[in-house]
């Protein structure tokens, strides 16, 4: 503790702020909340659960379900349509699915933990607007997104020979329905987060939630092979709209019959995602609390 | 000096009447204390007693049931970034998870404030130096205790929230502690500390206050605590027939020399006590019935 030896590099050697200036200005909402992102990013990656978990886990399971479905042969819509192989009909769900694990799963454990080991209380006492938090948090989950969504393009088409879209149309529907969804996941996440009563509690709320959301919504399971019951209700939720209208933007036009409507209904996409990113934001902004002041 | 008080109010803590009721529980009742700019006052007292909730009170984490608070010129119930900006926080206890090492951490924290410390001079002046690239996480508990210590300090306060700061510090780290805290006082920081130790209380405490079942009980300069009559010496020895006796007394040296001339000789197990801060503060206690078991925990 040599504070005050040395070159006078005591703990209090800047220059001295005058009393006519009052205190420094802060930094900028938007300025602190971009550097939250870099922070977010690079504890992200270093908690192995949640890599595994959120950010790898879509790529193993569509590992899986090709190498399991390899010997059972292709996919189509109907007799004389465009056939194509278990691998590329399932890689439209697992960019779905990491969507939602990256935001939703992610998030909602992340933030019910912060909540729980004091970090919130810790920032809570400093002069981090929340603002700058949540564009953190959101920043974080587009960055960690995008990387997870590029990471299972590049696999799918060099590992498992999956065949991937050349018209930019195809593209431009999953950038937006990418962008939207993902807002959307993140936000849900935020919202989610305030559910569970402790840390160590999160898992266990968050995860059934989110797994079960990807069996009824066209996962891990053929979507046109669920009862009309199960998909009514999985068209309650986000996942459904976000998993169709990545089929919209992957699969081959002749595969919008297997859809409910016989149509990919891009508008319906939209507005079911719009209305979960409002209704997200809506909880998040309510529920949300440094700490809990009177606890 | 850089905390040159930026507003007109006097005190930089001011506390009348507060009380704090959870349920049906008071666990504040009353409290009125100033806390004058540049000052460290110690808050003392069992657990259970108050001091946290007192604390967080003023730190914005809770709000009061009833009373006025200020804290810089500010109702800590309804202060905004800015004035988080002109205060450090030392919580009682933090257990994130530690993905950051020391420098990252200090280094993001430092962004959060309009003018914050140099990073490698508060990463030297907490004796972090050799761990700055380690990961929070791998740290022992001391050392992570220091890394709270500095995360309050990075943002050059005003007013600095101190809540049992030396919580599993080794001998050795306390007073490298304190000597930090001397160089913050130096500096003209406010420090409302509280602690367990009386020894850091009389150490670092322009004032100390002693909390007793949510009231101030007394307060005064770490001299004056219990008034000068718990002061006075106590003089103790057996008489011949075996009965122990004791007295207290401003003149124990008459006191002892009559005994002798009495006696005819050496008392037997003879004593004379100068009552230590430890032993003002267990007589406060004593006093205000609180039970064994807490005096003994805020002792230990």
């Amino acid at each position: 503790m040599s504070a005050t030896t040395g070159t006078g590099a005591g703990v209090g050697t800047r220059a001295p702020m005058s009393a006519a200036s009052g205190p420094g200005a802060r930094r900028g909402v938007l300025a602190v909340g971009a550097s939250r992102i870099g922070y977010e990013v690079k504890g992200y990656f270093r908690s192995p659960d949640a890599v595994f978990f959120t950010f790898l886990f879509p790529l193993i399971m569509l590992g899986i379900f090709t190498a399991a479905f390899s010997a059972s042969g292709d996919i189509s819509a109907g007799p004389g349509t465009e056939s194509i192989s278990v691998g590329a009909y399932y890689l439209p769900g697992m960019l779905a699915a990491g969507m939602l694990l990256s935001g939703v799963q992610n998030l909602a454990v992340d933030i019910a933990t912060e909540k729980g080991d004091g970090t919130l209380k810790r920032l809570g006492g400093t002069p981090l607007s929340p603002v700058s938090y949540f564009l953190g948090k959101i920043g974080h989950v587009f960055v960690t997104g995008v990387l997870q969504a590029a990471l299972l393009l590049l696999v799918a088409a060099t590992v498992f020979g999956i065949a991937l879209p050349t018209e930019p149309q195809a593209w431009g529907t999953f950038a937006w329905v990418f962008v939207l969804g993902v807002g959307t996941s993140a936000l849900l996440g935020i919202a989610l987060s305030s559910v569970p009563r402790s840390g160590k509690s999160a898992t266990a709320v968050v995860i059934p939630i989110v797994l079960v959301l990807q069996f009824i919504s066209g996962v891990y399971i053929q979507f046109s092979q669920l009862p009309e019951w199960m998909q009514n209700i999985a068209s309650v939720f986000p996942l459904k709209w976000m998993a169709q209208g990545m089929r919209a933007a992957f699969l081959p036009d002749d595969f919008k019959v297997m859809e409910q409507n016989q149509e990919w209904d891009l508008g319906w996409v939209a507005v079911a995602l719009l209305a979960w990113l409002v209704i997200g934001l809506v909880v998040s902004r309510l529920t949300f609390r440094w700490n809990r002041r009177d606890a | 000096m850089h905390t040159t008080t930026t507003d007109d109010t006097p005190a930089a803590v001011r506390i009348r009447g507060l009380r704090k009721v959870y349920g049906g529980a008071v666990a504040v009742d009353g409290i009125d204390l100033d806390i004058a700019r540049g000052e460290t006052f110690a808050l003392l007292g069992p657990n259970g007693a108050g001091k946290s909730t007192t604390i967080e009170i003023l730190e914005g984490y809770r709000l009061r049931t009833s009373g006025e608070v200020s804290v810089l010129g500010v109702d800590p119930a309804h202060g905004g970034l800015d004035w988080k900006g002109r205060l450090g926080i030392v919580l009682q206890s933090a257990a994130e998870s530690g993905l950051y090492t020391v420098r990252e951490q200090l280094a993001h924290f430092a962004k959060l404030y309009p003018s914050p410390r140099d990073v490698d001079e508060v990463i030297a002046a907490v004796g972090l130096e050799s761990k700055a690239g380690t990961r929070i996480g791998r740290l022992s508990g001391g050392q992570r205790r220091r890394v709270d210590v500095a995360l309050g300090i990075i943002g050059r306060p005003e007013l600095l929230f101190l809540d049992e700061p030396t919580t599993g510090f080794d001998p050795e780290a306390r007073r490298e502690f304190w000597s930090l805290i001397r160089t913050l006082k130096d500096e003209g920081t406010t420090i409302l500390l509280t602690t367990h130790y009386l020894d850091e209380a009389a150490q670092l405490g322009d004032r100390a206050g002693v909390i007793l079942g949510g009231r101030l009980v007394d307060v005064g300069t770490v001299e004056e605590l219990g008034g000068a009559e718990a002061r006075v010496p106590i003089v103790r020895w057996r008489d011949p027939d075996g009965g122990p006796r004791e007295v207290r007394t401003a003149r124990p040296a008459e006191l002892v020399a009559s005994l002798v001339a009495r006696l005819g000789g050496e008392p037997a197990g003879l004593e004379v006590i100068r009552p230590s801060l430890e032993d003002i503060y267990l007589q406060l206690v004593r006093a205000a019935g609180v039970d064994a078991l807490d005096i003994e925990e805020a002792a230990a």
